[in-house]
């Protein structure tokens, strides 16, 4: 594979160079702000969702505070809570998780990985970001508004996330389901981009099987995103019209203190279904991209192909195909048809053979390579084993009759914070750490990178690990607070102290790591074209950072797959992806 | 006329053609998905409340829709021509094949608007003015609130049609299209059709179903 078949040490002839002059911005405006380029169109993205997962941090403390010391805080009262609960939910999932993926890491690796000059729709681009921080705006502005923001919980169940009784019915949820609908409009802007342009952008001999997994992972995600989001888009416009206009799509009849309210005939758990359509693709929308991630940093930082590339990329499309078809092992306890769960249970445990496959190939990946310690290679490490972990209770929830006992308890909130919280965010991290060089020509520091990694890693398993057991021990969740139930020892408090505090370092190394982005913007080591000695295309443009346009005149020519790491009789111990075929070898 | 010459991101016009075409074919992929949910969520209804949906569909104005359809399919006759005439360099031709197609699309706005008229005359807009026939008790208010989401929406993706032609009118009058590259009316051509579709799907569900 790793060679092309051109006949004896023949080179395909550069792309040809029109003799017209590259359009650039000009002015600071559109060069910084309303700027088209997708680089710069994924640093907004990404500095946006930090801002806002910054938000979802805090609110995280703020519960932990309350389940460690219930009472001691007077400014987090009942409705509080459940605000923070939705809040965190959301912003995490969606207002950070996807859009740092597919608008961060998407727009920028796209089109310098595939050996485009830009995405292919530049201008709808653009117009995606200012539509995603008109949502984020908006979804901020629900702290503000009278009532608070919603506190219907982060799958915003009807009927009561639009009645009286549940926090910020008033403002809040209006402010949720515009900011929802806004952000599924930019984002179908940015999710054509992403997918014609890997369809139709790629460099001369950029063929799909040798494109890295990182673009094949977010690409896939882009994919399902599409598909995926229209159905929460329809669900959020029929909710909205419920509250305002009062119509009952989802809306059973209902009696409130003895009133019949004025609403009949819709079914709450149609919102489920669409929700969920939406809920269960979403969760790997996180996870692809980071799949993707995960399998470039191990394969650079071992010094070794990617152990069956064919593979991987099956697995990646077979997961996002069988994503669409385990929505409902979510509603198990819902109401719906009992027949329903042994389907969805089926269905959801096929997803852990190509899930399988995807960690014995990292593995296999790893073995007897020349493995650097780098932190983007620890947190890549750190990736596998808290996927695999968060992974092993999913097969446990998976089944009905495990699922039903558990399914309102903390165990849930473990299983879903391990593999899509702490596992994508720990990729997200070393996505960082790894293309930071790029993105700014400067290392970041590697100590403190180090000590980030190890707080954040051992802290969230900390944090994580005792929640399984109370969530087996029956402690439910999204409780305010647990009271004098009987059924819970002394020790749960013990344990919630514990993992609050743990939190707090955790979010305090967050802090660190922030600072470490803007440090070594002006202090960092110089980081020259290539640090990492990395085959992909995105570490050798002609200039570092890469212009607007990325490739100066010349687009690069792709002779092979993007893992050509060690290669037995090469110069170095990587051969670029754009290096001839006779250039490689040994002289 | 200006010379062609593609945008920086694409080494040929071709490409940028292409490009455009399957970027609007994605769109309408997600599209899609979003009518989908909301067919699919009036059929759940339809077959929790037959009666109910079967009735309320019997006061629906079949005149209009019917008229409707045969006026969107003869636009997306009229929006080939216009493309036709593109690809042939016939300026004059592709200018009043496009001006006849926006036409039509107002013909059936107003029609629309008409037949809104005539239900709001009836009592048969939900949350406005509206009050329960008897035959149509309890849950007919639900197939009138489908009704004007699924019509208004569709409304809605005709007016932004019909904004979109006058748009490639403009640079029609410019030079921007030509023989060698008449892409961007393409791409409103298959989105003026998947509207078009839309309207075949919703016109059987809304008009045919309950009268059978």
């Amino acid at each position: 594979m790793s060679d092309v078949a051109l006949g004896a040490g023949g080179t395909i002839p550069p792309a040809e160079v029109e003799d017209v002059e590259l359009y650039h911005p000009k002015s600071w405006v559109t060069k910084y702000v309303f700027c088209q380029d997708a680089k710069v169109i994924a640093l907004q993205y990404s500095a946006t969702a930090l801002a806002i997962g910054l938000v979802a941090l805090v609110l995280s403390w703020l519960m932990r505070l309350q389940l460690a010391f219930p009472g001691q805080f007077s400014f987090i009262q009942p409705a509080d809570y459940y605000q923070y609960i939705t809040m965190h939910g959301m912003i995490m999932v969606i207002y950070l998780l996807t859009a740092l993926f597919l608008g961060g890491f998407g727009n920028y690796l796209i089109p310098l990985m595939l050996g485009a000059r830009d995405m292919v729709f530049p201008y709808v681009n653009m117009l995606s970001y200012w539509v995603y921080l008109l949502a984020v705006l908006v979804l901020a502005a629900g702290f503000f508004v009278p009532g608070g923001p919603t506190g219907a919980g982060w799958t915003l169940y009807p009927p009561q996330a639009i009645l009286s009784g549940t926090p910020g019915t008033d403002w809040g949820i209006i402010t949720m389901l515009a900011s929802l609908i806004l952000f599924i409009i930019g984002f179908t802007m940015g999710g054509l981009n992403y997918v014609v342009t890997v369809l139709q952008g790629r460099t001369r001999g950029m063929t799909l099987m040798r494109m890295p997994l990182t673009v094949w992972g977010i690409f896939t995600a882009t994919v399902m995103a599409l598909l995926a989001f229209p159905a929460l888009f329809a669900a959020c416009v029929m909710m909205l019209l419920d509250r305002l206009l009062g119509t009952s799509f989802f809306m059973p009849a209902i009696v409130a203190m003895g009133q019949p309210l004025n609403y009949g005939g819709g079914s709450p758990i149609l919102w489920q279904h669409l929700f969920w359509f939406f809920g269960h693709p979403e969760v790997y929308i996180v996870a692809l991209p980071a799949f993707g991630i995960v399998s470039d940093l191990i394969s650079t930082h071992a010094r070794k192909n990617i152990f069956g590339y064919r593979m991987m990329v099956w697995a990646i499309v077979g997961i996002g195909a069988l994503s669409f078809i385990v929505w409902a092992h979510h509603m198990y306890i819902s109401g719906m048809n009992p027949r329903f769960g042994f389907f969805f249970a089926t269905t959801t445990l096929i997803i852990a053979v190509p899930t399988a496959i995807k960690v014995y190939n990292w593995v296999l990946t790893l073995w007897r390579g020349d493995i650097h310690l780098t932190v983007p290679m620890l947190f890549a490490l750190a990736f596998i084993v808290t996927f695999v972990n968060g992974g092993l209770t999913g097969l446990f929830l998976g089944n009905v009759v495990v699922d039903v006992p558990l399914s309102a308890t903390m165990f849930v909130v473990a299983h879903f914070h391990m593999v899509m919280g702490i596992a994508p965010i720990l990729v997200v991290f070393g996505g960082i750490y790894h293309w930071y060089p790029k993105v700014t020509g400067r290392m970041l520091n590697d100590v403190m990178g180090k000590f980030h990694f190890w707080v954040t890693f051992l802290g969230a398993y900390a944090i994580f690990f005792p929640m399984h057991y109370l969530g087996l021990m029956g402690v439910p969740r999204r409780y305010y607070e647990l009271g004098d139930a009987a059924f819970v020892p002394p020790s749960a408090a013990t344990l919630n102290i514990f993992m609050t505090v743990a939190a707090l370092f955790v979010g305090f190394a967050q802090l660190v790591f922030l600072f470490n982005l803007i440090w070594s913007l002006f202090k960092g080591n110089a980081a020259g074209p290539n640090p990492w000695h990395a085959t992909t295309l995105e570490w050798q443009t002609p200039t570092t950072p890469p212009p607007h346009g990325n490739w100066g005149k010349q687009l690069p020519v792709v002779y092979r797959w993007a893992y050509d790491y060690s290669v037995p009789g090469a110069k170095q111990d990587f051969i670029p992806q754009n290096q001839p075929p006779a250039a490689s070898l040994a002289t | 006329m200006r010379s062609l010459h593609p945008e920086i991101q694409y080494a040929t016009l071709s490409q940028q053609g292409e490009t455009a075409q399957l970027g609007m074919w994605v769109f309408i992929a997600t599209e899609t998905l979003f009518f989908g949910a909301l067919i699919f969520a009036y059929y759940i209804y339809r077959n929790a409340y037959p009666k109910e949906f079967s009735e309320a569909a019997k006061n629906t104005v079949l005149w209009c829709g019917s008229l409707n359809i045969g006026i969107l399919l003869t636009s997306s006759l009229t929006m080939v021509l216009a493309i036709d005439a593109a690809a042939d360099g016939r300026r004059r031709a592709l200018r009043n094949w496009l001006l006849a197609t926006a036409a039509l699309g107002i013909v059936f706005i107003c029609i629309k608007g008409f037949e809104w008229y005539l239900d709001y005359s009836n009592q048969e807009v939900p949350s406005i003015n509206f009050i329960i026939k008897p035959e149509e008790a309890p849950a007919g208010e639900l197939f009138w609130v489908f009704y004007f989401i699924a019509t208004g929406l569709h409304a809605l993706h005709l007016t932004i049609g019909i904004g979109l032609i006058f748009y490639t009118l403009s640079r029609v009058r410019r030079g921007d299209l030509a023989p060698a590259y008449y892409a961007p009316l393409e791409v409103v051509g298959l989105y003026w059709s998947f509207v078009d579709t839309v309207w075949i799907f919703l016109y059987p569900t809304i008009y045919l179903v309950g009268r059978s």
